[in-house]
């Protein structure tokens, strides 16, 4: 039997997108902008801290990372634990020696469970961004709306309360949304989320609660995805990003400061036998005067007194 | 369902009649920019899912409207560059969502195909009619806004009918590039006995085959594309041949895929001898020229059926 005539019916084909999310735009057509001090690339370093429960429900996907065995899945939990215990601090050191800003996303159930590891953060000063309440907390459509409000807020005022901080920044666990998340994530005061992926720099994001801010956090280049999921090897990986940084400074030179996004995570490229290539990367991109390593809220920040 | 789709005879690669190129160049070379539109909350089909996860599925639409947003001019001012006039593999429906894209492309002559109407609506399920409705409404939209009927297909999603190659000949189409069974253009087919051809359009240089499926590291891709260009190159000195880098904007436009999508273009346009040219511009010139001769080669080494 053939489908329904309405298949052939398209209601959003007219001028730019077919939602009201946000207009249409192309990079090379906007604004250029400069960062502080005229440096061309905003170097941003985005560290996922997560907590992936041993129940996991796996409802309705399983996170990427998160178990994969009949339960007690024991060798996935702990191996993403070692993270949180082991290579985040290897990359603080990283970090330190390159002079980099991290921001610091983390579940807040997490936050919750490691109270030594939240106090180093905060030590350290770095940025805060709520990465929801944990891996598999997930937002997703057809998720119940009143089921998904609660989990927002929980995970942004308990959050805010643990850290004492404003959190200004949302990740979702996946990068997955249903279709009302950006509307919660502005009713709790939040201002730019990283979820969507299709720019390489920050755009307006409509809700029915204000202007959110989408903020670039490649996909493509995480090291999650790279070395899990594309099962390159740590050489590629690292080619990969002075590729990209590369690329977007000569783009940079003739275009505006452009940012360059670096997603990684402890359970991945905080192992030993990775750890120095973040090293070796953080070494050629600071090693460049034309970089300036910053948190996501001082890009947001930065790119918002250009606008208007 | 049939054991074989019909489309051609068996028709070996070795000692067919000579293809010569316009100029005498070895190896036609063509850049096919698939610019496609997904749509966040497409229709359910029966027989495929546009997305892993219930909508909105953010991450898949996010990172191909990346390649509208931001790869998009990435691409085009590097085939500018390497003096490389795309043929756009087109969702028709960007004619109305991004026309700036369209008159971009216009400016520079580039070819539009129909890649039908959106890269999630598929061939899957229509009735002979609703599909024929459909391969006429992306002719007379990319007619209506670039002035020019194409002359390719490419099935939306590579989702096809049996009755698409014959749907798509019978509405002025000469060529299509859902076949992959050669690396010279060859005769196709159809039912209504119109001179209709195949163009090579590789799956495997195809950047979301060998990024997505495959997951090839990017510099592996530009060596995979120079060694697929030294082969055909070297061939191409007895017999004419095709290469086709099909692409996307949301793939090889990436910050860390372009220097070896860049690399590639600037060995393979480096060489004399390579028509640098269309998918549109290989069908008008193997139809003139190759077809008839083709034909009749394949009739004389074709064997009765047993």
């Amino acid at each position: 039997m053939a489908l329904d005539d309405n298949y052939l019916q398209y209601p959003q084909r007219r001028y730019g997108m077919d939602h009201d999310r946000y207009t249409w735009s192309m990079l090379a057509d906007r604004k250029p902008v400069t960062w502080p001090g005229g440096k061309k690339i905003a170097l941003w370093v985005n560290v996922a801290l997560q907590f992936f429960p041993l129940n996991q429900r796996g409802q309705p996907f399983k996170a990427p990372g998160g178990m994969t065995m009949p339960y007690p899945d024991l060798r996935h939990f702990t191996l993403r634990d070692y993270g949180n215990r082991v290579g985040i601090y290897r990359f603080f050191q990283a970090f330190d020696q390159y002079g980099v800003k991290p921001t610091m996303a983390i579940n807040t159930r997490l936050a919750e469970r490691a109270p030594y590891l939240l106090e180093q953060i905060l030590s350290r000063g770095d940025e805060i961004v709520c990465h929801g309440w944990h891996m598999d907390a997930l937002h997703y459509g057809g998720q119940d709306p009143t089921e998904e409000a609660e989990q927002v807020e929980r995970a942004v005022t308990r959050l805010r309360q643990l850290s004492g901080r404003a959190v200004r920044g949302w990740i979702s666990p996946a990068r997955n949304e249903s279709e009302q998340t950006p509307d919660l994530l502005a009713a709790n005061g939040i201002e730019y989320f990283c979820d969507w992926v299709n720019d390489d720099m920050p755009y307006p994001f409509t809700t029915r609660n204000g202007v959110l801010t989408a903020m670039p956090l490649s996909m493509e280049l995480e090291d999650r995805f790279i070395l899990m999921n594309n099962l390159h090897s740590e050489d590629a990986y690292k080619e990969q990003v002075i590729d990209a940084f590369d690329f977007l400074l000569e783009e940079a030179q003739r275009e505006g400061g452009r940012i360059l996004s670096l997603s990684i995570h402890p359970w991945m490229l905080g192992q030993p036998h990775r750890i120095g290539r973040l090293e070796q990367v953080l070494a050629y991109i600071t090693g460049h005067n034309s970089v300036w390593s910053a948190t996501a809220g001082e890009i947001l920040d930065a790119f918002n007194v250009q606008q208007g | 369902m049939g054991e074989e789709p019909g489309f051609y005879d068996y028709w070996a690669y070795e000692n067919r009649p000579r293809l010569q190129w316009p100029g005498g160049a070895r190896l036609a070379f063509w850049v096919a920019p698939n610019i496609e539109f997904y749509e966040l909350n497409p229709p359910p089909n029966p027989q495929r899912a546009p997305w892993p996860q219930p909508a909105p599925a953010v991450p898949g639409y996010a990172i191909r409207d990346y390649g509208n947003r931001v790869g998009h001019r990435r691409q085009m001012r590097l085939l500018d560059k390497y003096g490389i006039r795309g043929s756009i593999s087109l969702s028709t429906a960007l004619c109305d969502h991004h026309p700036e894209i369209i008159e971009q492309c216009l400016e520079r002559d580039w070819e539009f195909f129909s890649h039908g109407i959106y890269n999630t609506r598929y061939t899957y399920g229509l009735s002979e009619a609703q599909e024929r409705q459909m391969i006429e409404d992306s002719v007379a939209t990319i007619e209506h806004h670039t002035g020019r009927k194409p002359a390719g297909y490419l099935a939306p999603a590579l989702s096809h009918s049996e009755h698409t190659l014959d749907l798509f000949a019978e509405v002025g189409g000469i060529y299509t590039c859902d076949l992959f069974h050669d690396d010279q253009p060859t005769p196709v087919k159809v039912r209504s006995g119109k001179r209709f051809i195949s163009v090579p359009y590789s799956l495997e240089m195809n950047d979301t085959i060998a990024y997505v499926v495959n997951k090839v590291e990017p510099r592996r891709y530009g060596q995979m594309l120079k060694d697929n260009f030294d082969r055909l190159y070297a061939e191409g000195a007895t017999s004419g041949t095709v290469m086709c880098i099909p692409t996307h904007n949301y793939q090889v436009s990436c910050p860390h895929r372009l220097r070896a999508f860049e690399e590639a273009l600037e060995y393979i346009t480096g060489h004399s001898d390579v028509w640098v040219t269309t998918g549109r511009e290989i069908a008008d010139y193997f139809l003139e020229h190759c077809y008839d001769q083709a034909l009749g080669d394949i009739a004389a080494r074709t064997p009765e059926v047993r």
